[in-house]
């Protein structure tokens, strides 16, 4: 069932449209991840859902009710909620009274609050700081104080807003733990904004693109990431290779896609004629210097055009009529010597190449 | 060194009165936005430099036996004093408040909203995030409080064990002459609001 949900949102910032008609339901229980670019408009929708802001058009829904714009009725469906912000803002006060002060807003009973703080203050590795001003913590330990502070209300909905941007990684690990964790042990509805895409892959059931203010596609991680719905997509979730053509056969629901001569075997039940975009991840793609018998029915002959090594991962730029790019270990990439001008075949299934329809212009 | 004493009790009432009427009263201006909002603040910033004498013309004017308020019979009395000092004082508290809550950031206020605070809740918290530009408005406060000369001399009188305070003391020791006793006086003052930062200050540290 809905818990929380919004409709029909648009807002504007002077004469800037932030969100267009952003329409967005989420179950209770559902820990939905919102993707998209810096600027996309992701703090903006969650602060309309926080009720810290009201939209130029469009409802916000909780729990099947529809929330008016002005009132007392705010500060209670507001006090069901809590929202962690990118930059994490604590008081000029001190660890303990950072995070009491929810509970005491709600009027908690006092050894009750200190119950339940302390409590949530070892669950984020925090009991030393008890007494520490929130102020002189570093950056990743003011997260986690944050993260108390909004854990102790033991909300109904949590919005997180990149609660990990800005962090070095083992205080995003220390993070992404604390967050999955929640979310498995209270069922916590959660709602979180990331531009990181692995971890709204890791930590989410669903997740929607956010791209200039549109919610263009909603669905679970294999959608998002394997199907995306268009190239804006496509290039946001890391598709490097799209790839334009016209289908030229179609049998059953192997279709032959035409890219400049070369024909591409895809799983897509589009009719022949069609111009479509076939999209292959690069790492979905394996390299071989001798094109060898196997059941992938896509084998290109081509040249290695640039080799980047990023760590333990060499990403290599090939050619083979329409340029392609491969994403495989560093070591593969030493033991096949690949240099630029090297001739490779490049490998990769029918069924890990997603097409989708050309948009028109 | 009663006078010294009466210095203190008249300026300390009138600090702590006109920090409880100034206090929440910044806080209502600052968080609530109504019409005219930006022409009330300056108002009160052109006050600032409000002189004493005048403040202490008004309160005669207000509190003289033929005055609206005659009938209260505290001309000439320490009530009148502490009266005249919350007015002259007030602005000060106001204006100084004011900016030390627009100094706490936009987005404490909205993790505080966000964290189900009510309107009464933010208000002190904000307060107590401004804590200590706040206390500098309440010392500003308290300082020209005990300073001020003239508002003390026509309202109070400078009369002698009733009235007299420091600063109206040294004010009549210099038209005496006696150059040595109002000097002292003046150290004695300045000695006592050293005293009293330092206290606060410590205060503020906990």
């Amino acid at each position: 069932m809905s818990l929380i949900g919004v409709a029909g949102i648009t807002h504007t910032y002077g004469d800037r449209a932030v969100l267009r008609n952003v329409t967005l339901s989420v179950d209770s229980g559902e820990v939905f991840a919102l993707i998209g670019p810096t600027g996309a408009g992701k703090t903006t929708l969650l602060r309309i859902m926080n009720l810290l802001e009201i939209p130029g058009a469009g409802e916000v829904y909780f729990d099947g009710k529809c929330i008016p714009r002005v009132g007392k009725q705010k500060l209670e469906i507001r006090r069901r909620m809590s929202f962690i912000q990118q930059k994490p803002q604590v008081f000029n006060l001190s660890v303990y009274d950072n995070v009491a002060c929810g509970l005491r807003w709600r009027g908690e009973k006092k050894n009750r609050t200190a119950e339940k703080v302390d409590h949530i203050l070892g669950m984020v590795g925090l009991e030393g700081y008890r007494n520490r001003n929130a102020r002189t913590l570093s950056g990743g330990e003011a997260q986690r104080v944050a993260l108390a502070r909004s854990l102790v209300l033991e909300p109904d909905v949590l919005l997180l807003d990149e609660p990990t941007a800005n962090l070095d990684p083992i205080s995003t690990a220390k993070i992404e733990q604390l967050i999955s964790y929640v979310a498995k042990q209270r069922s916590m509805t959660m709602i979180m904004a990331t531009h990181d895409m692995p971890q709204g892959r890791q930590l989410a059931d669903r997740i929607g693109v956010l791209l200039a203010g549109r919610l263009i596609q909603t669905g679970n991680a294999s959608d998002i990431f394997r199907s995306p719905q268009d190239e804006e997509v496509a290039h946001f979730v890391g598709m490097e290779n799209v790839i334009e053509g016209i289908i030229s056969a179609s049998d059953e629901d192997i279709a032959t896609v035409d890219i400049g001569g070369n024909g591409l075997q895809a799983v897509s039940s589009y009719p022949v004629g069609k111009e479509v975009c076939a999209c292959v991840r690069p790492e979905d793609i394996t390299l071989a210097l001798s094109s060898t018998q196997s059941s992938a029915r896509n084998s290109f002959r081509s040249e290695v055009t640039r080799v980047t090594t990023v760590g333990p991962l060499s990403r290599v730029e090939l050619n083979c009529g329409f340029p392609l790019v491969a994403l495989i270990t560093r070591i593969s990439a030493e033991e096949l010597d690949l240099q630029v001008g090297k001739e490779v075949y490049a490998t990769f299934k029918a069924t890990g190449v997603h097409i989708m329809e050309r948009r028109a212009g | 060194m009663r006078i010294a004493a009466r210095s203190l009790s008249i300026s300390g009432t009138s600090c702590l009165l006109a920090s409880l009427i100034c206090l929440p009263l910044a806080s209502l201006i600052h968080f609530r936005q109504f019409r005219g909002k930006r022409a009330l603040v300056s108002t009160i910033q052109t006050l600032f430099a409000m002189p004493t004498v005048l403040v202490g013309l008004f309160v005669l004017v207000l509190f003289s036996r033929a005055g609206p308020l005659g009938l209260f019979r505290i001309l000439f009395t320490p009530t009148a004093m502490v009266i005249g000092q919350i007015l002259l004082i007030s602005p000060l508290m106001l204006g100084f408040t004011i900016s030390a809550l627009s100094g706490v950031s936009r987005e404490i206020v909205d993790t505080a909203t966000s964290l189900g605070a009510s309107g009464f809740q933010m208000i002190w918290l904000v307060l107590k995030e401004a804590r200590y530009a706040v206390l500098a408005a309440v010392i500003m406060g308290f300082a020209r409080a005990i300073s001020e000369v003239g508002c003390a001399q026509i309202v109070g009188g400078n009369i002698k064990g009733a009235t007299r305070v420091m600063t109206t003391a040294i004010a009549l020791e210099a038209s005496k002459g006696d150059i040595a006793l109002g000097m002292a006086l003046g150290i004695i003052l300045l000695f006592l609001a050293l005293i009293i930062n330092i206290v606060l200050n410590r205060l503020q540290q906990r």
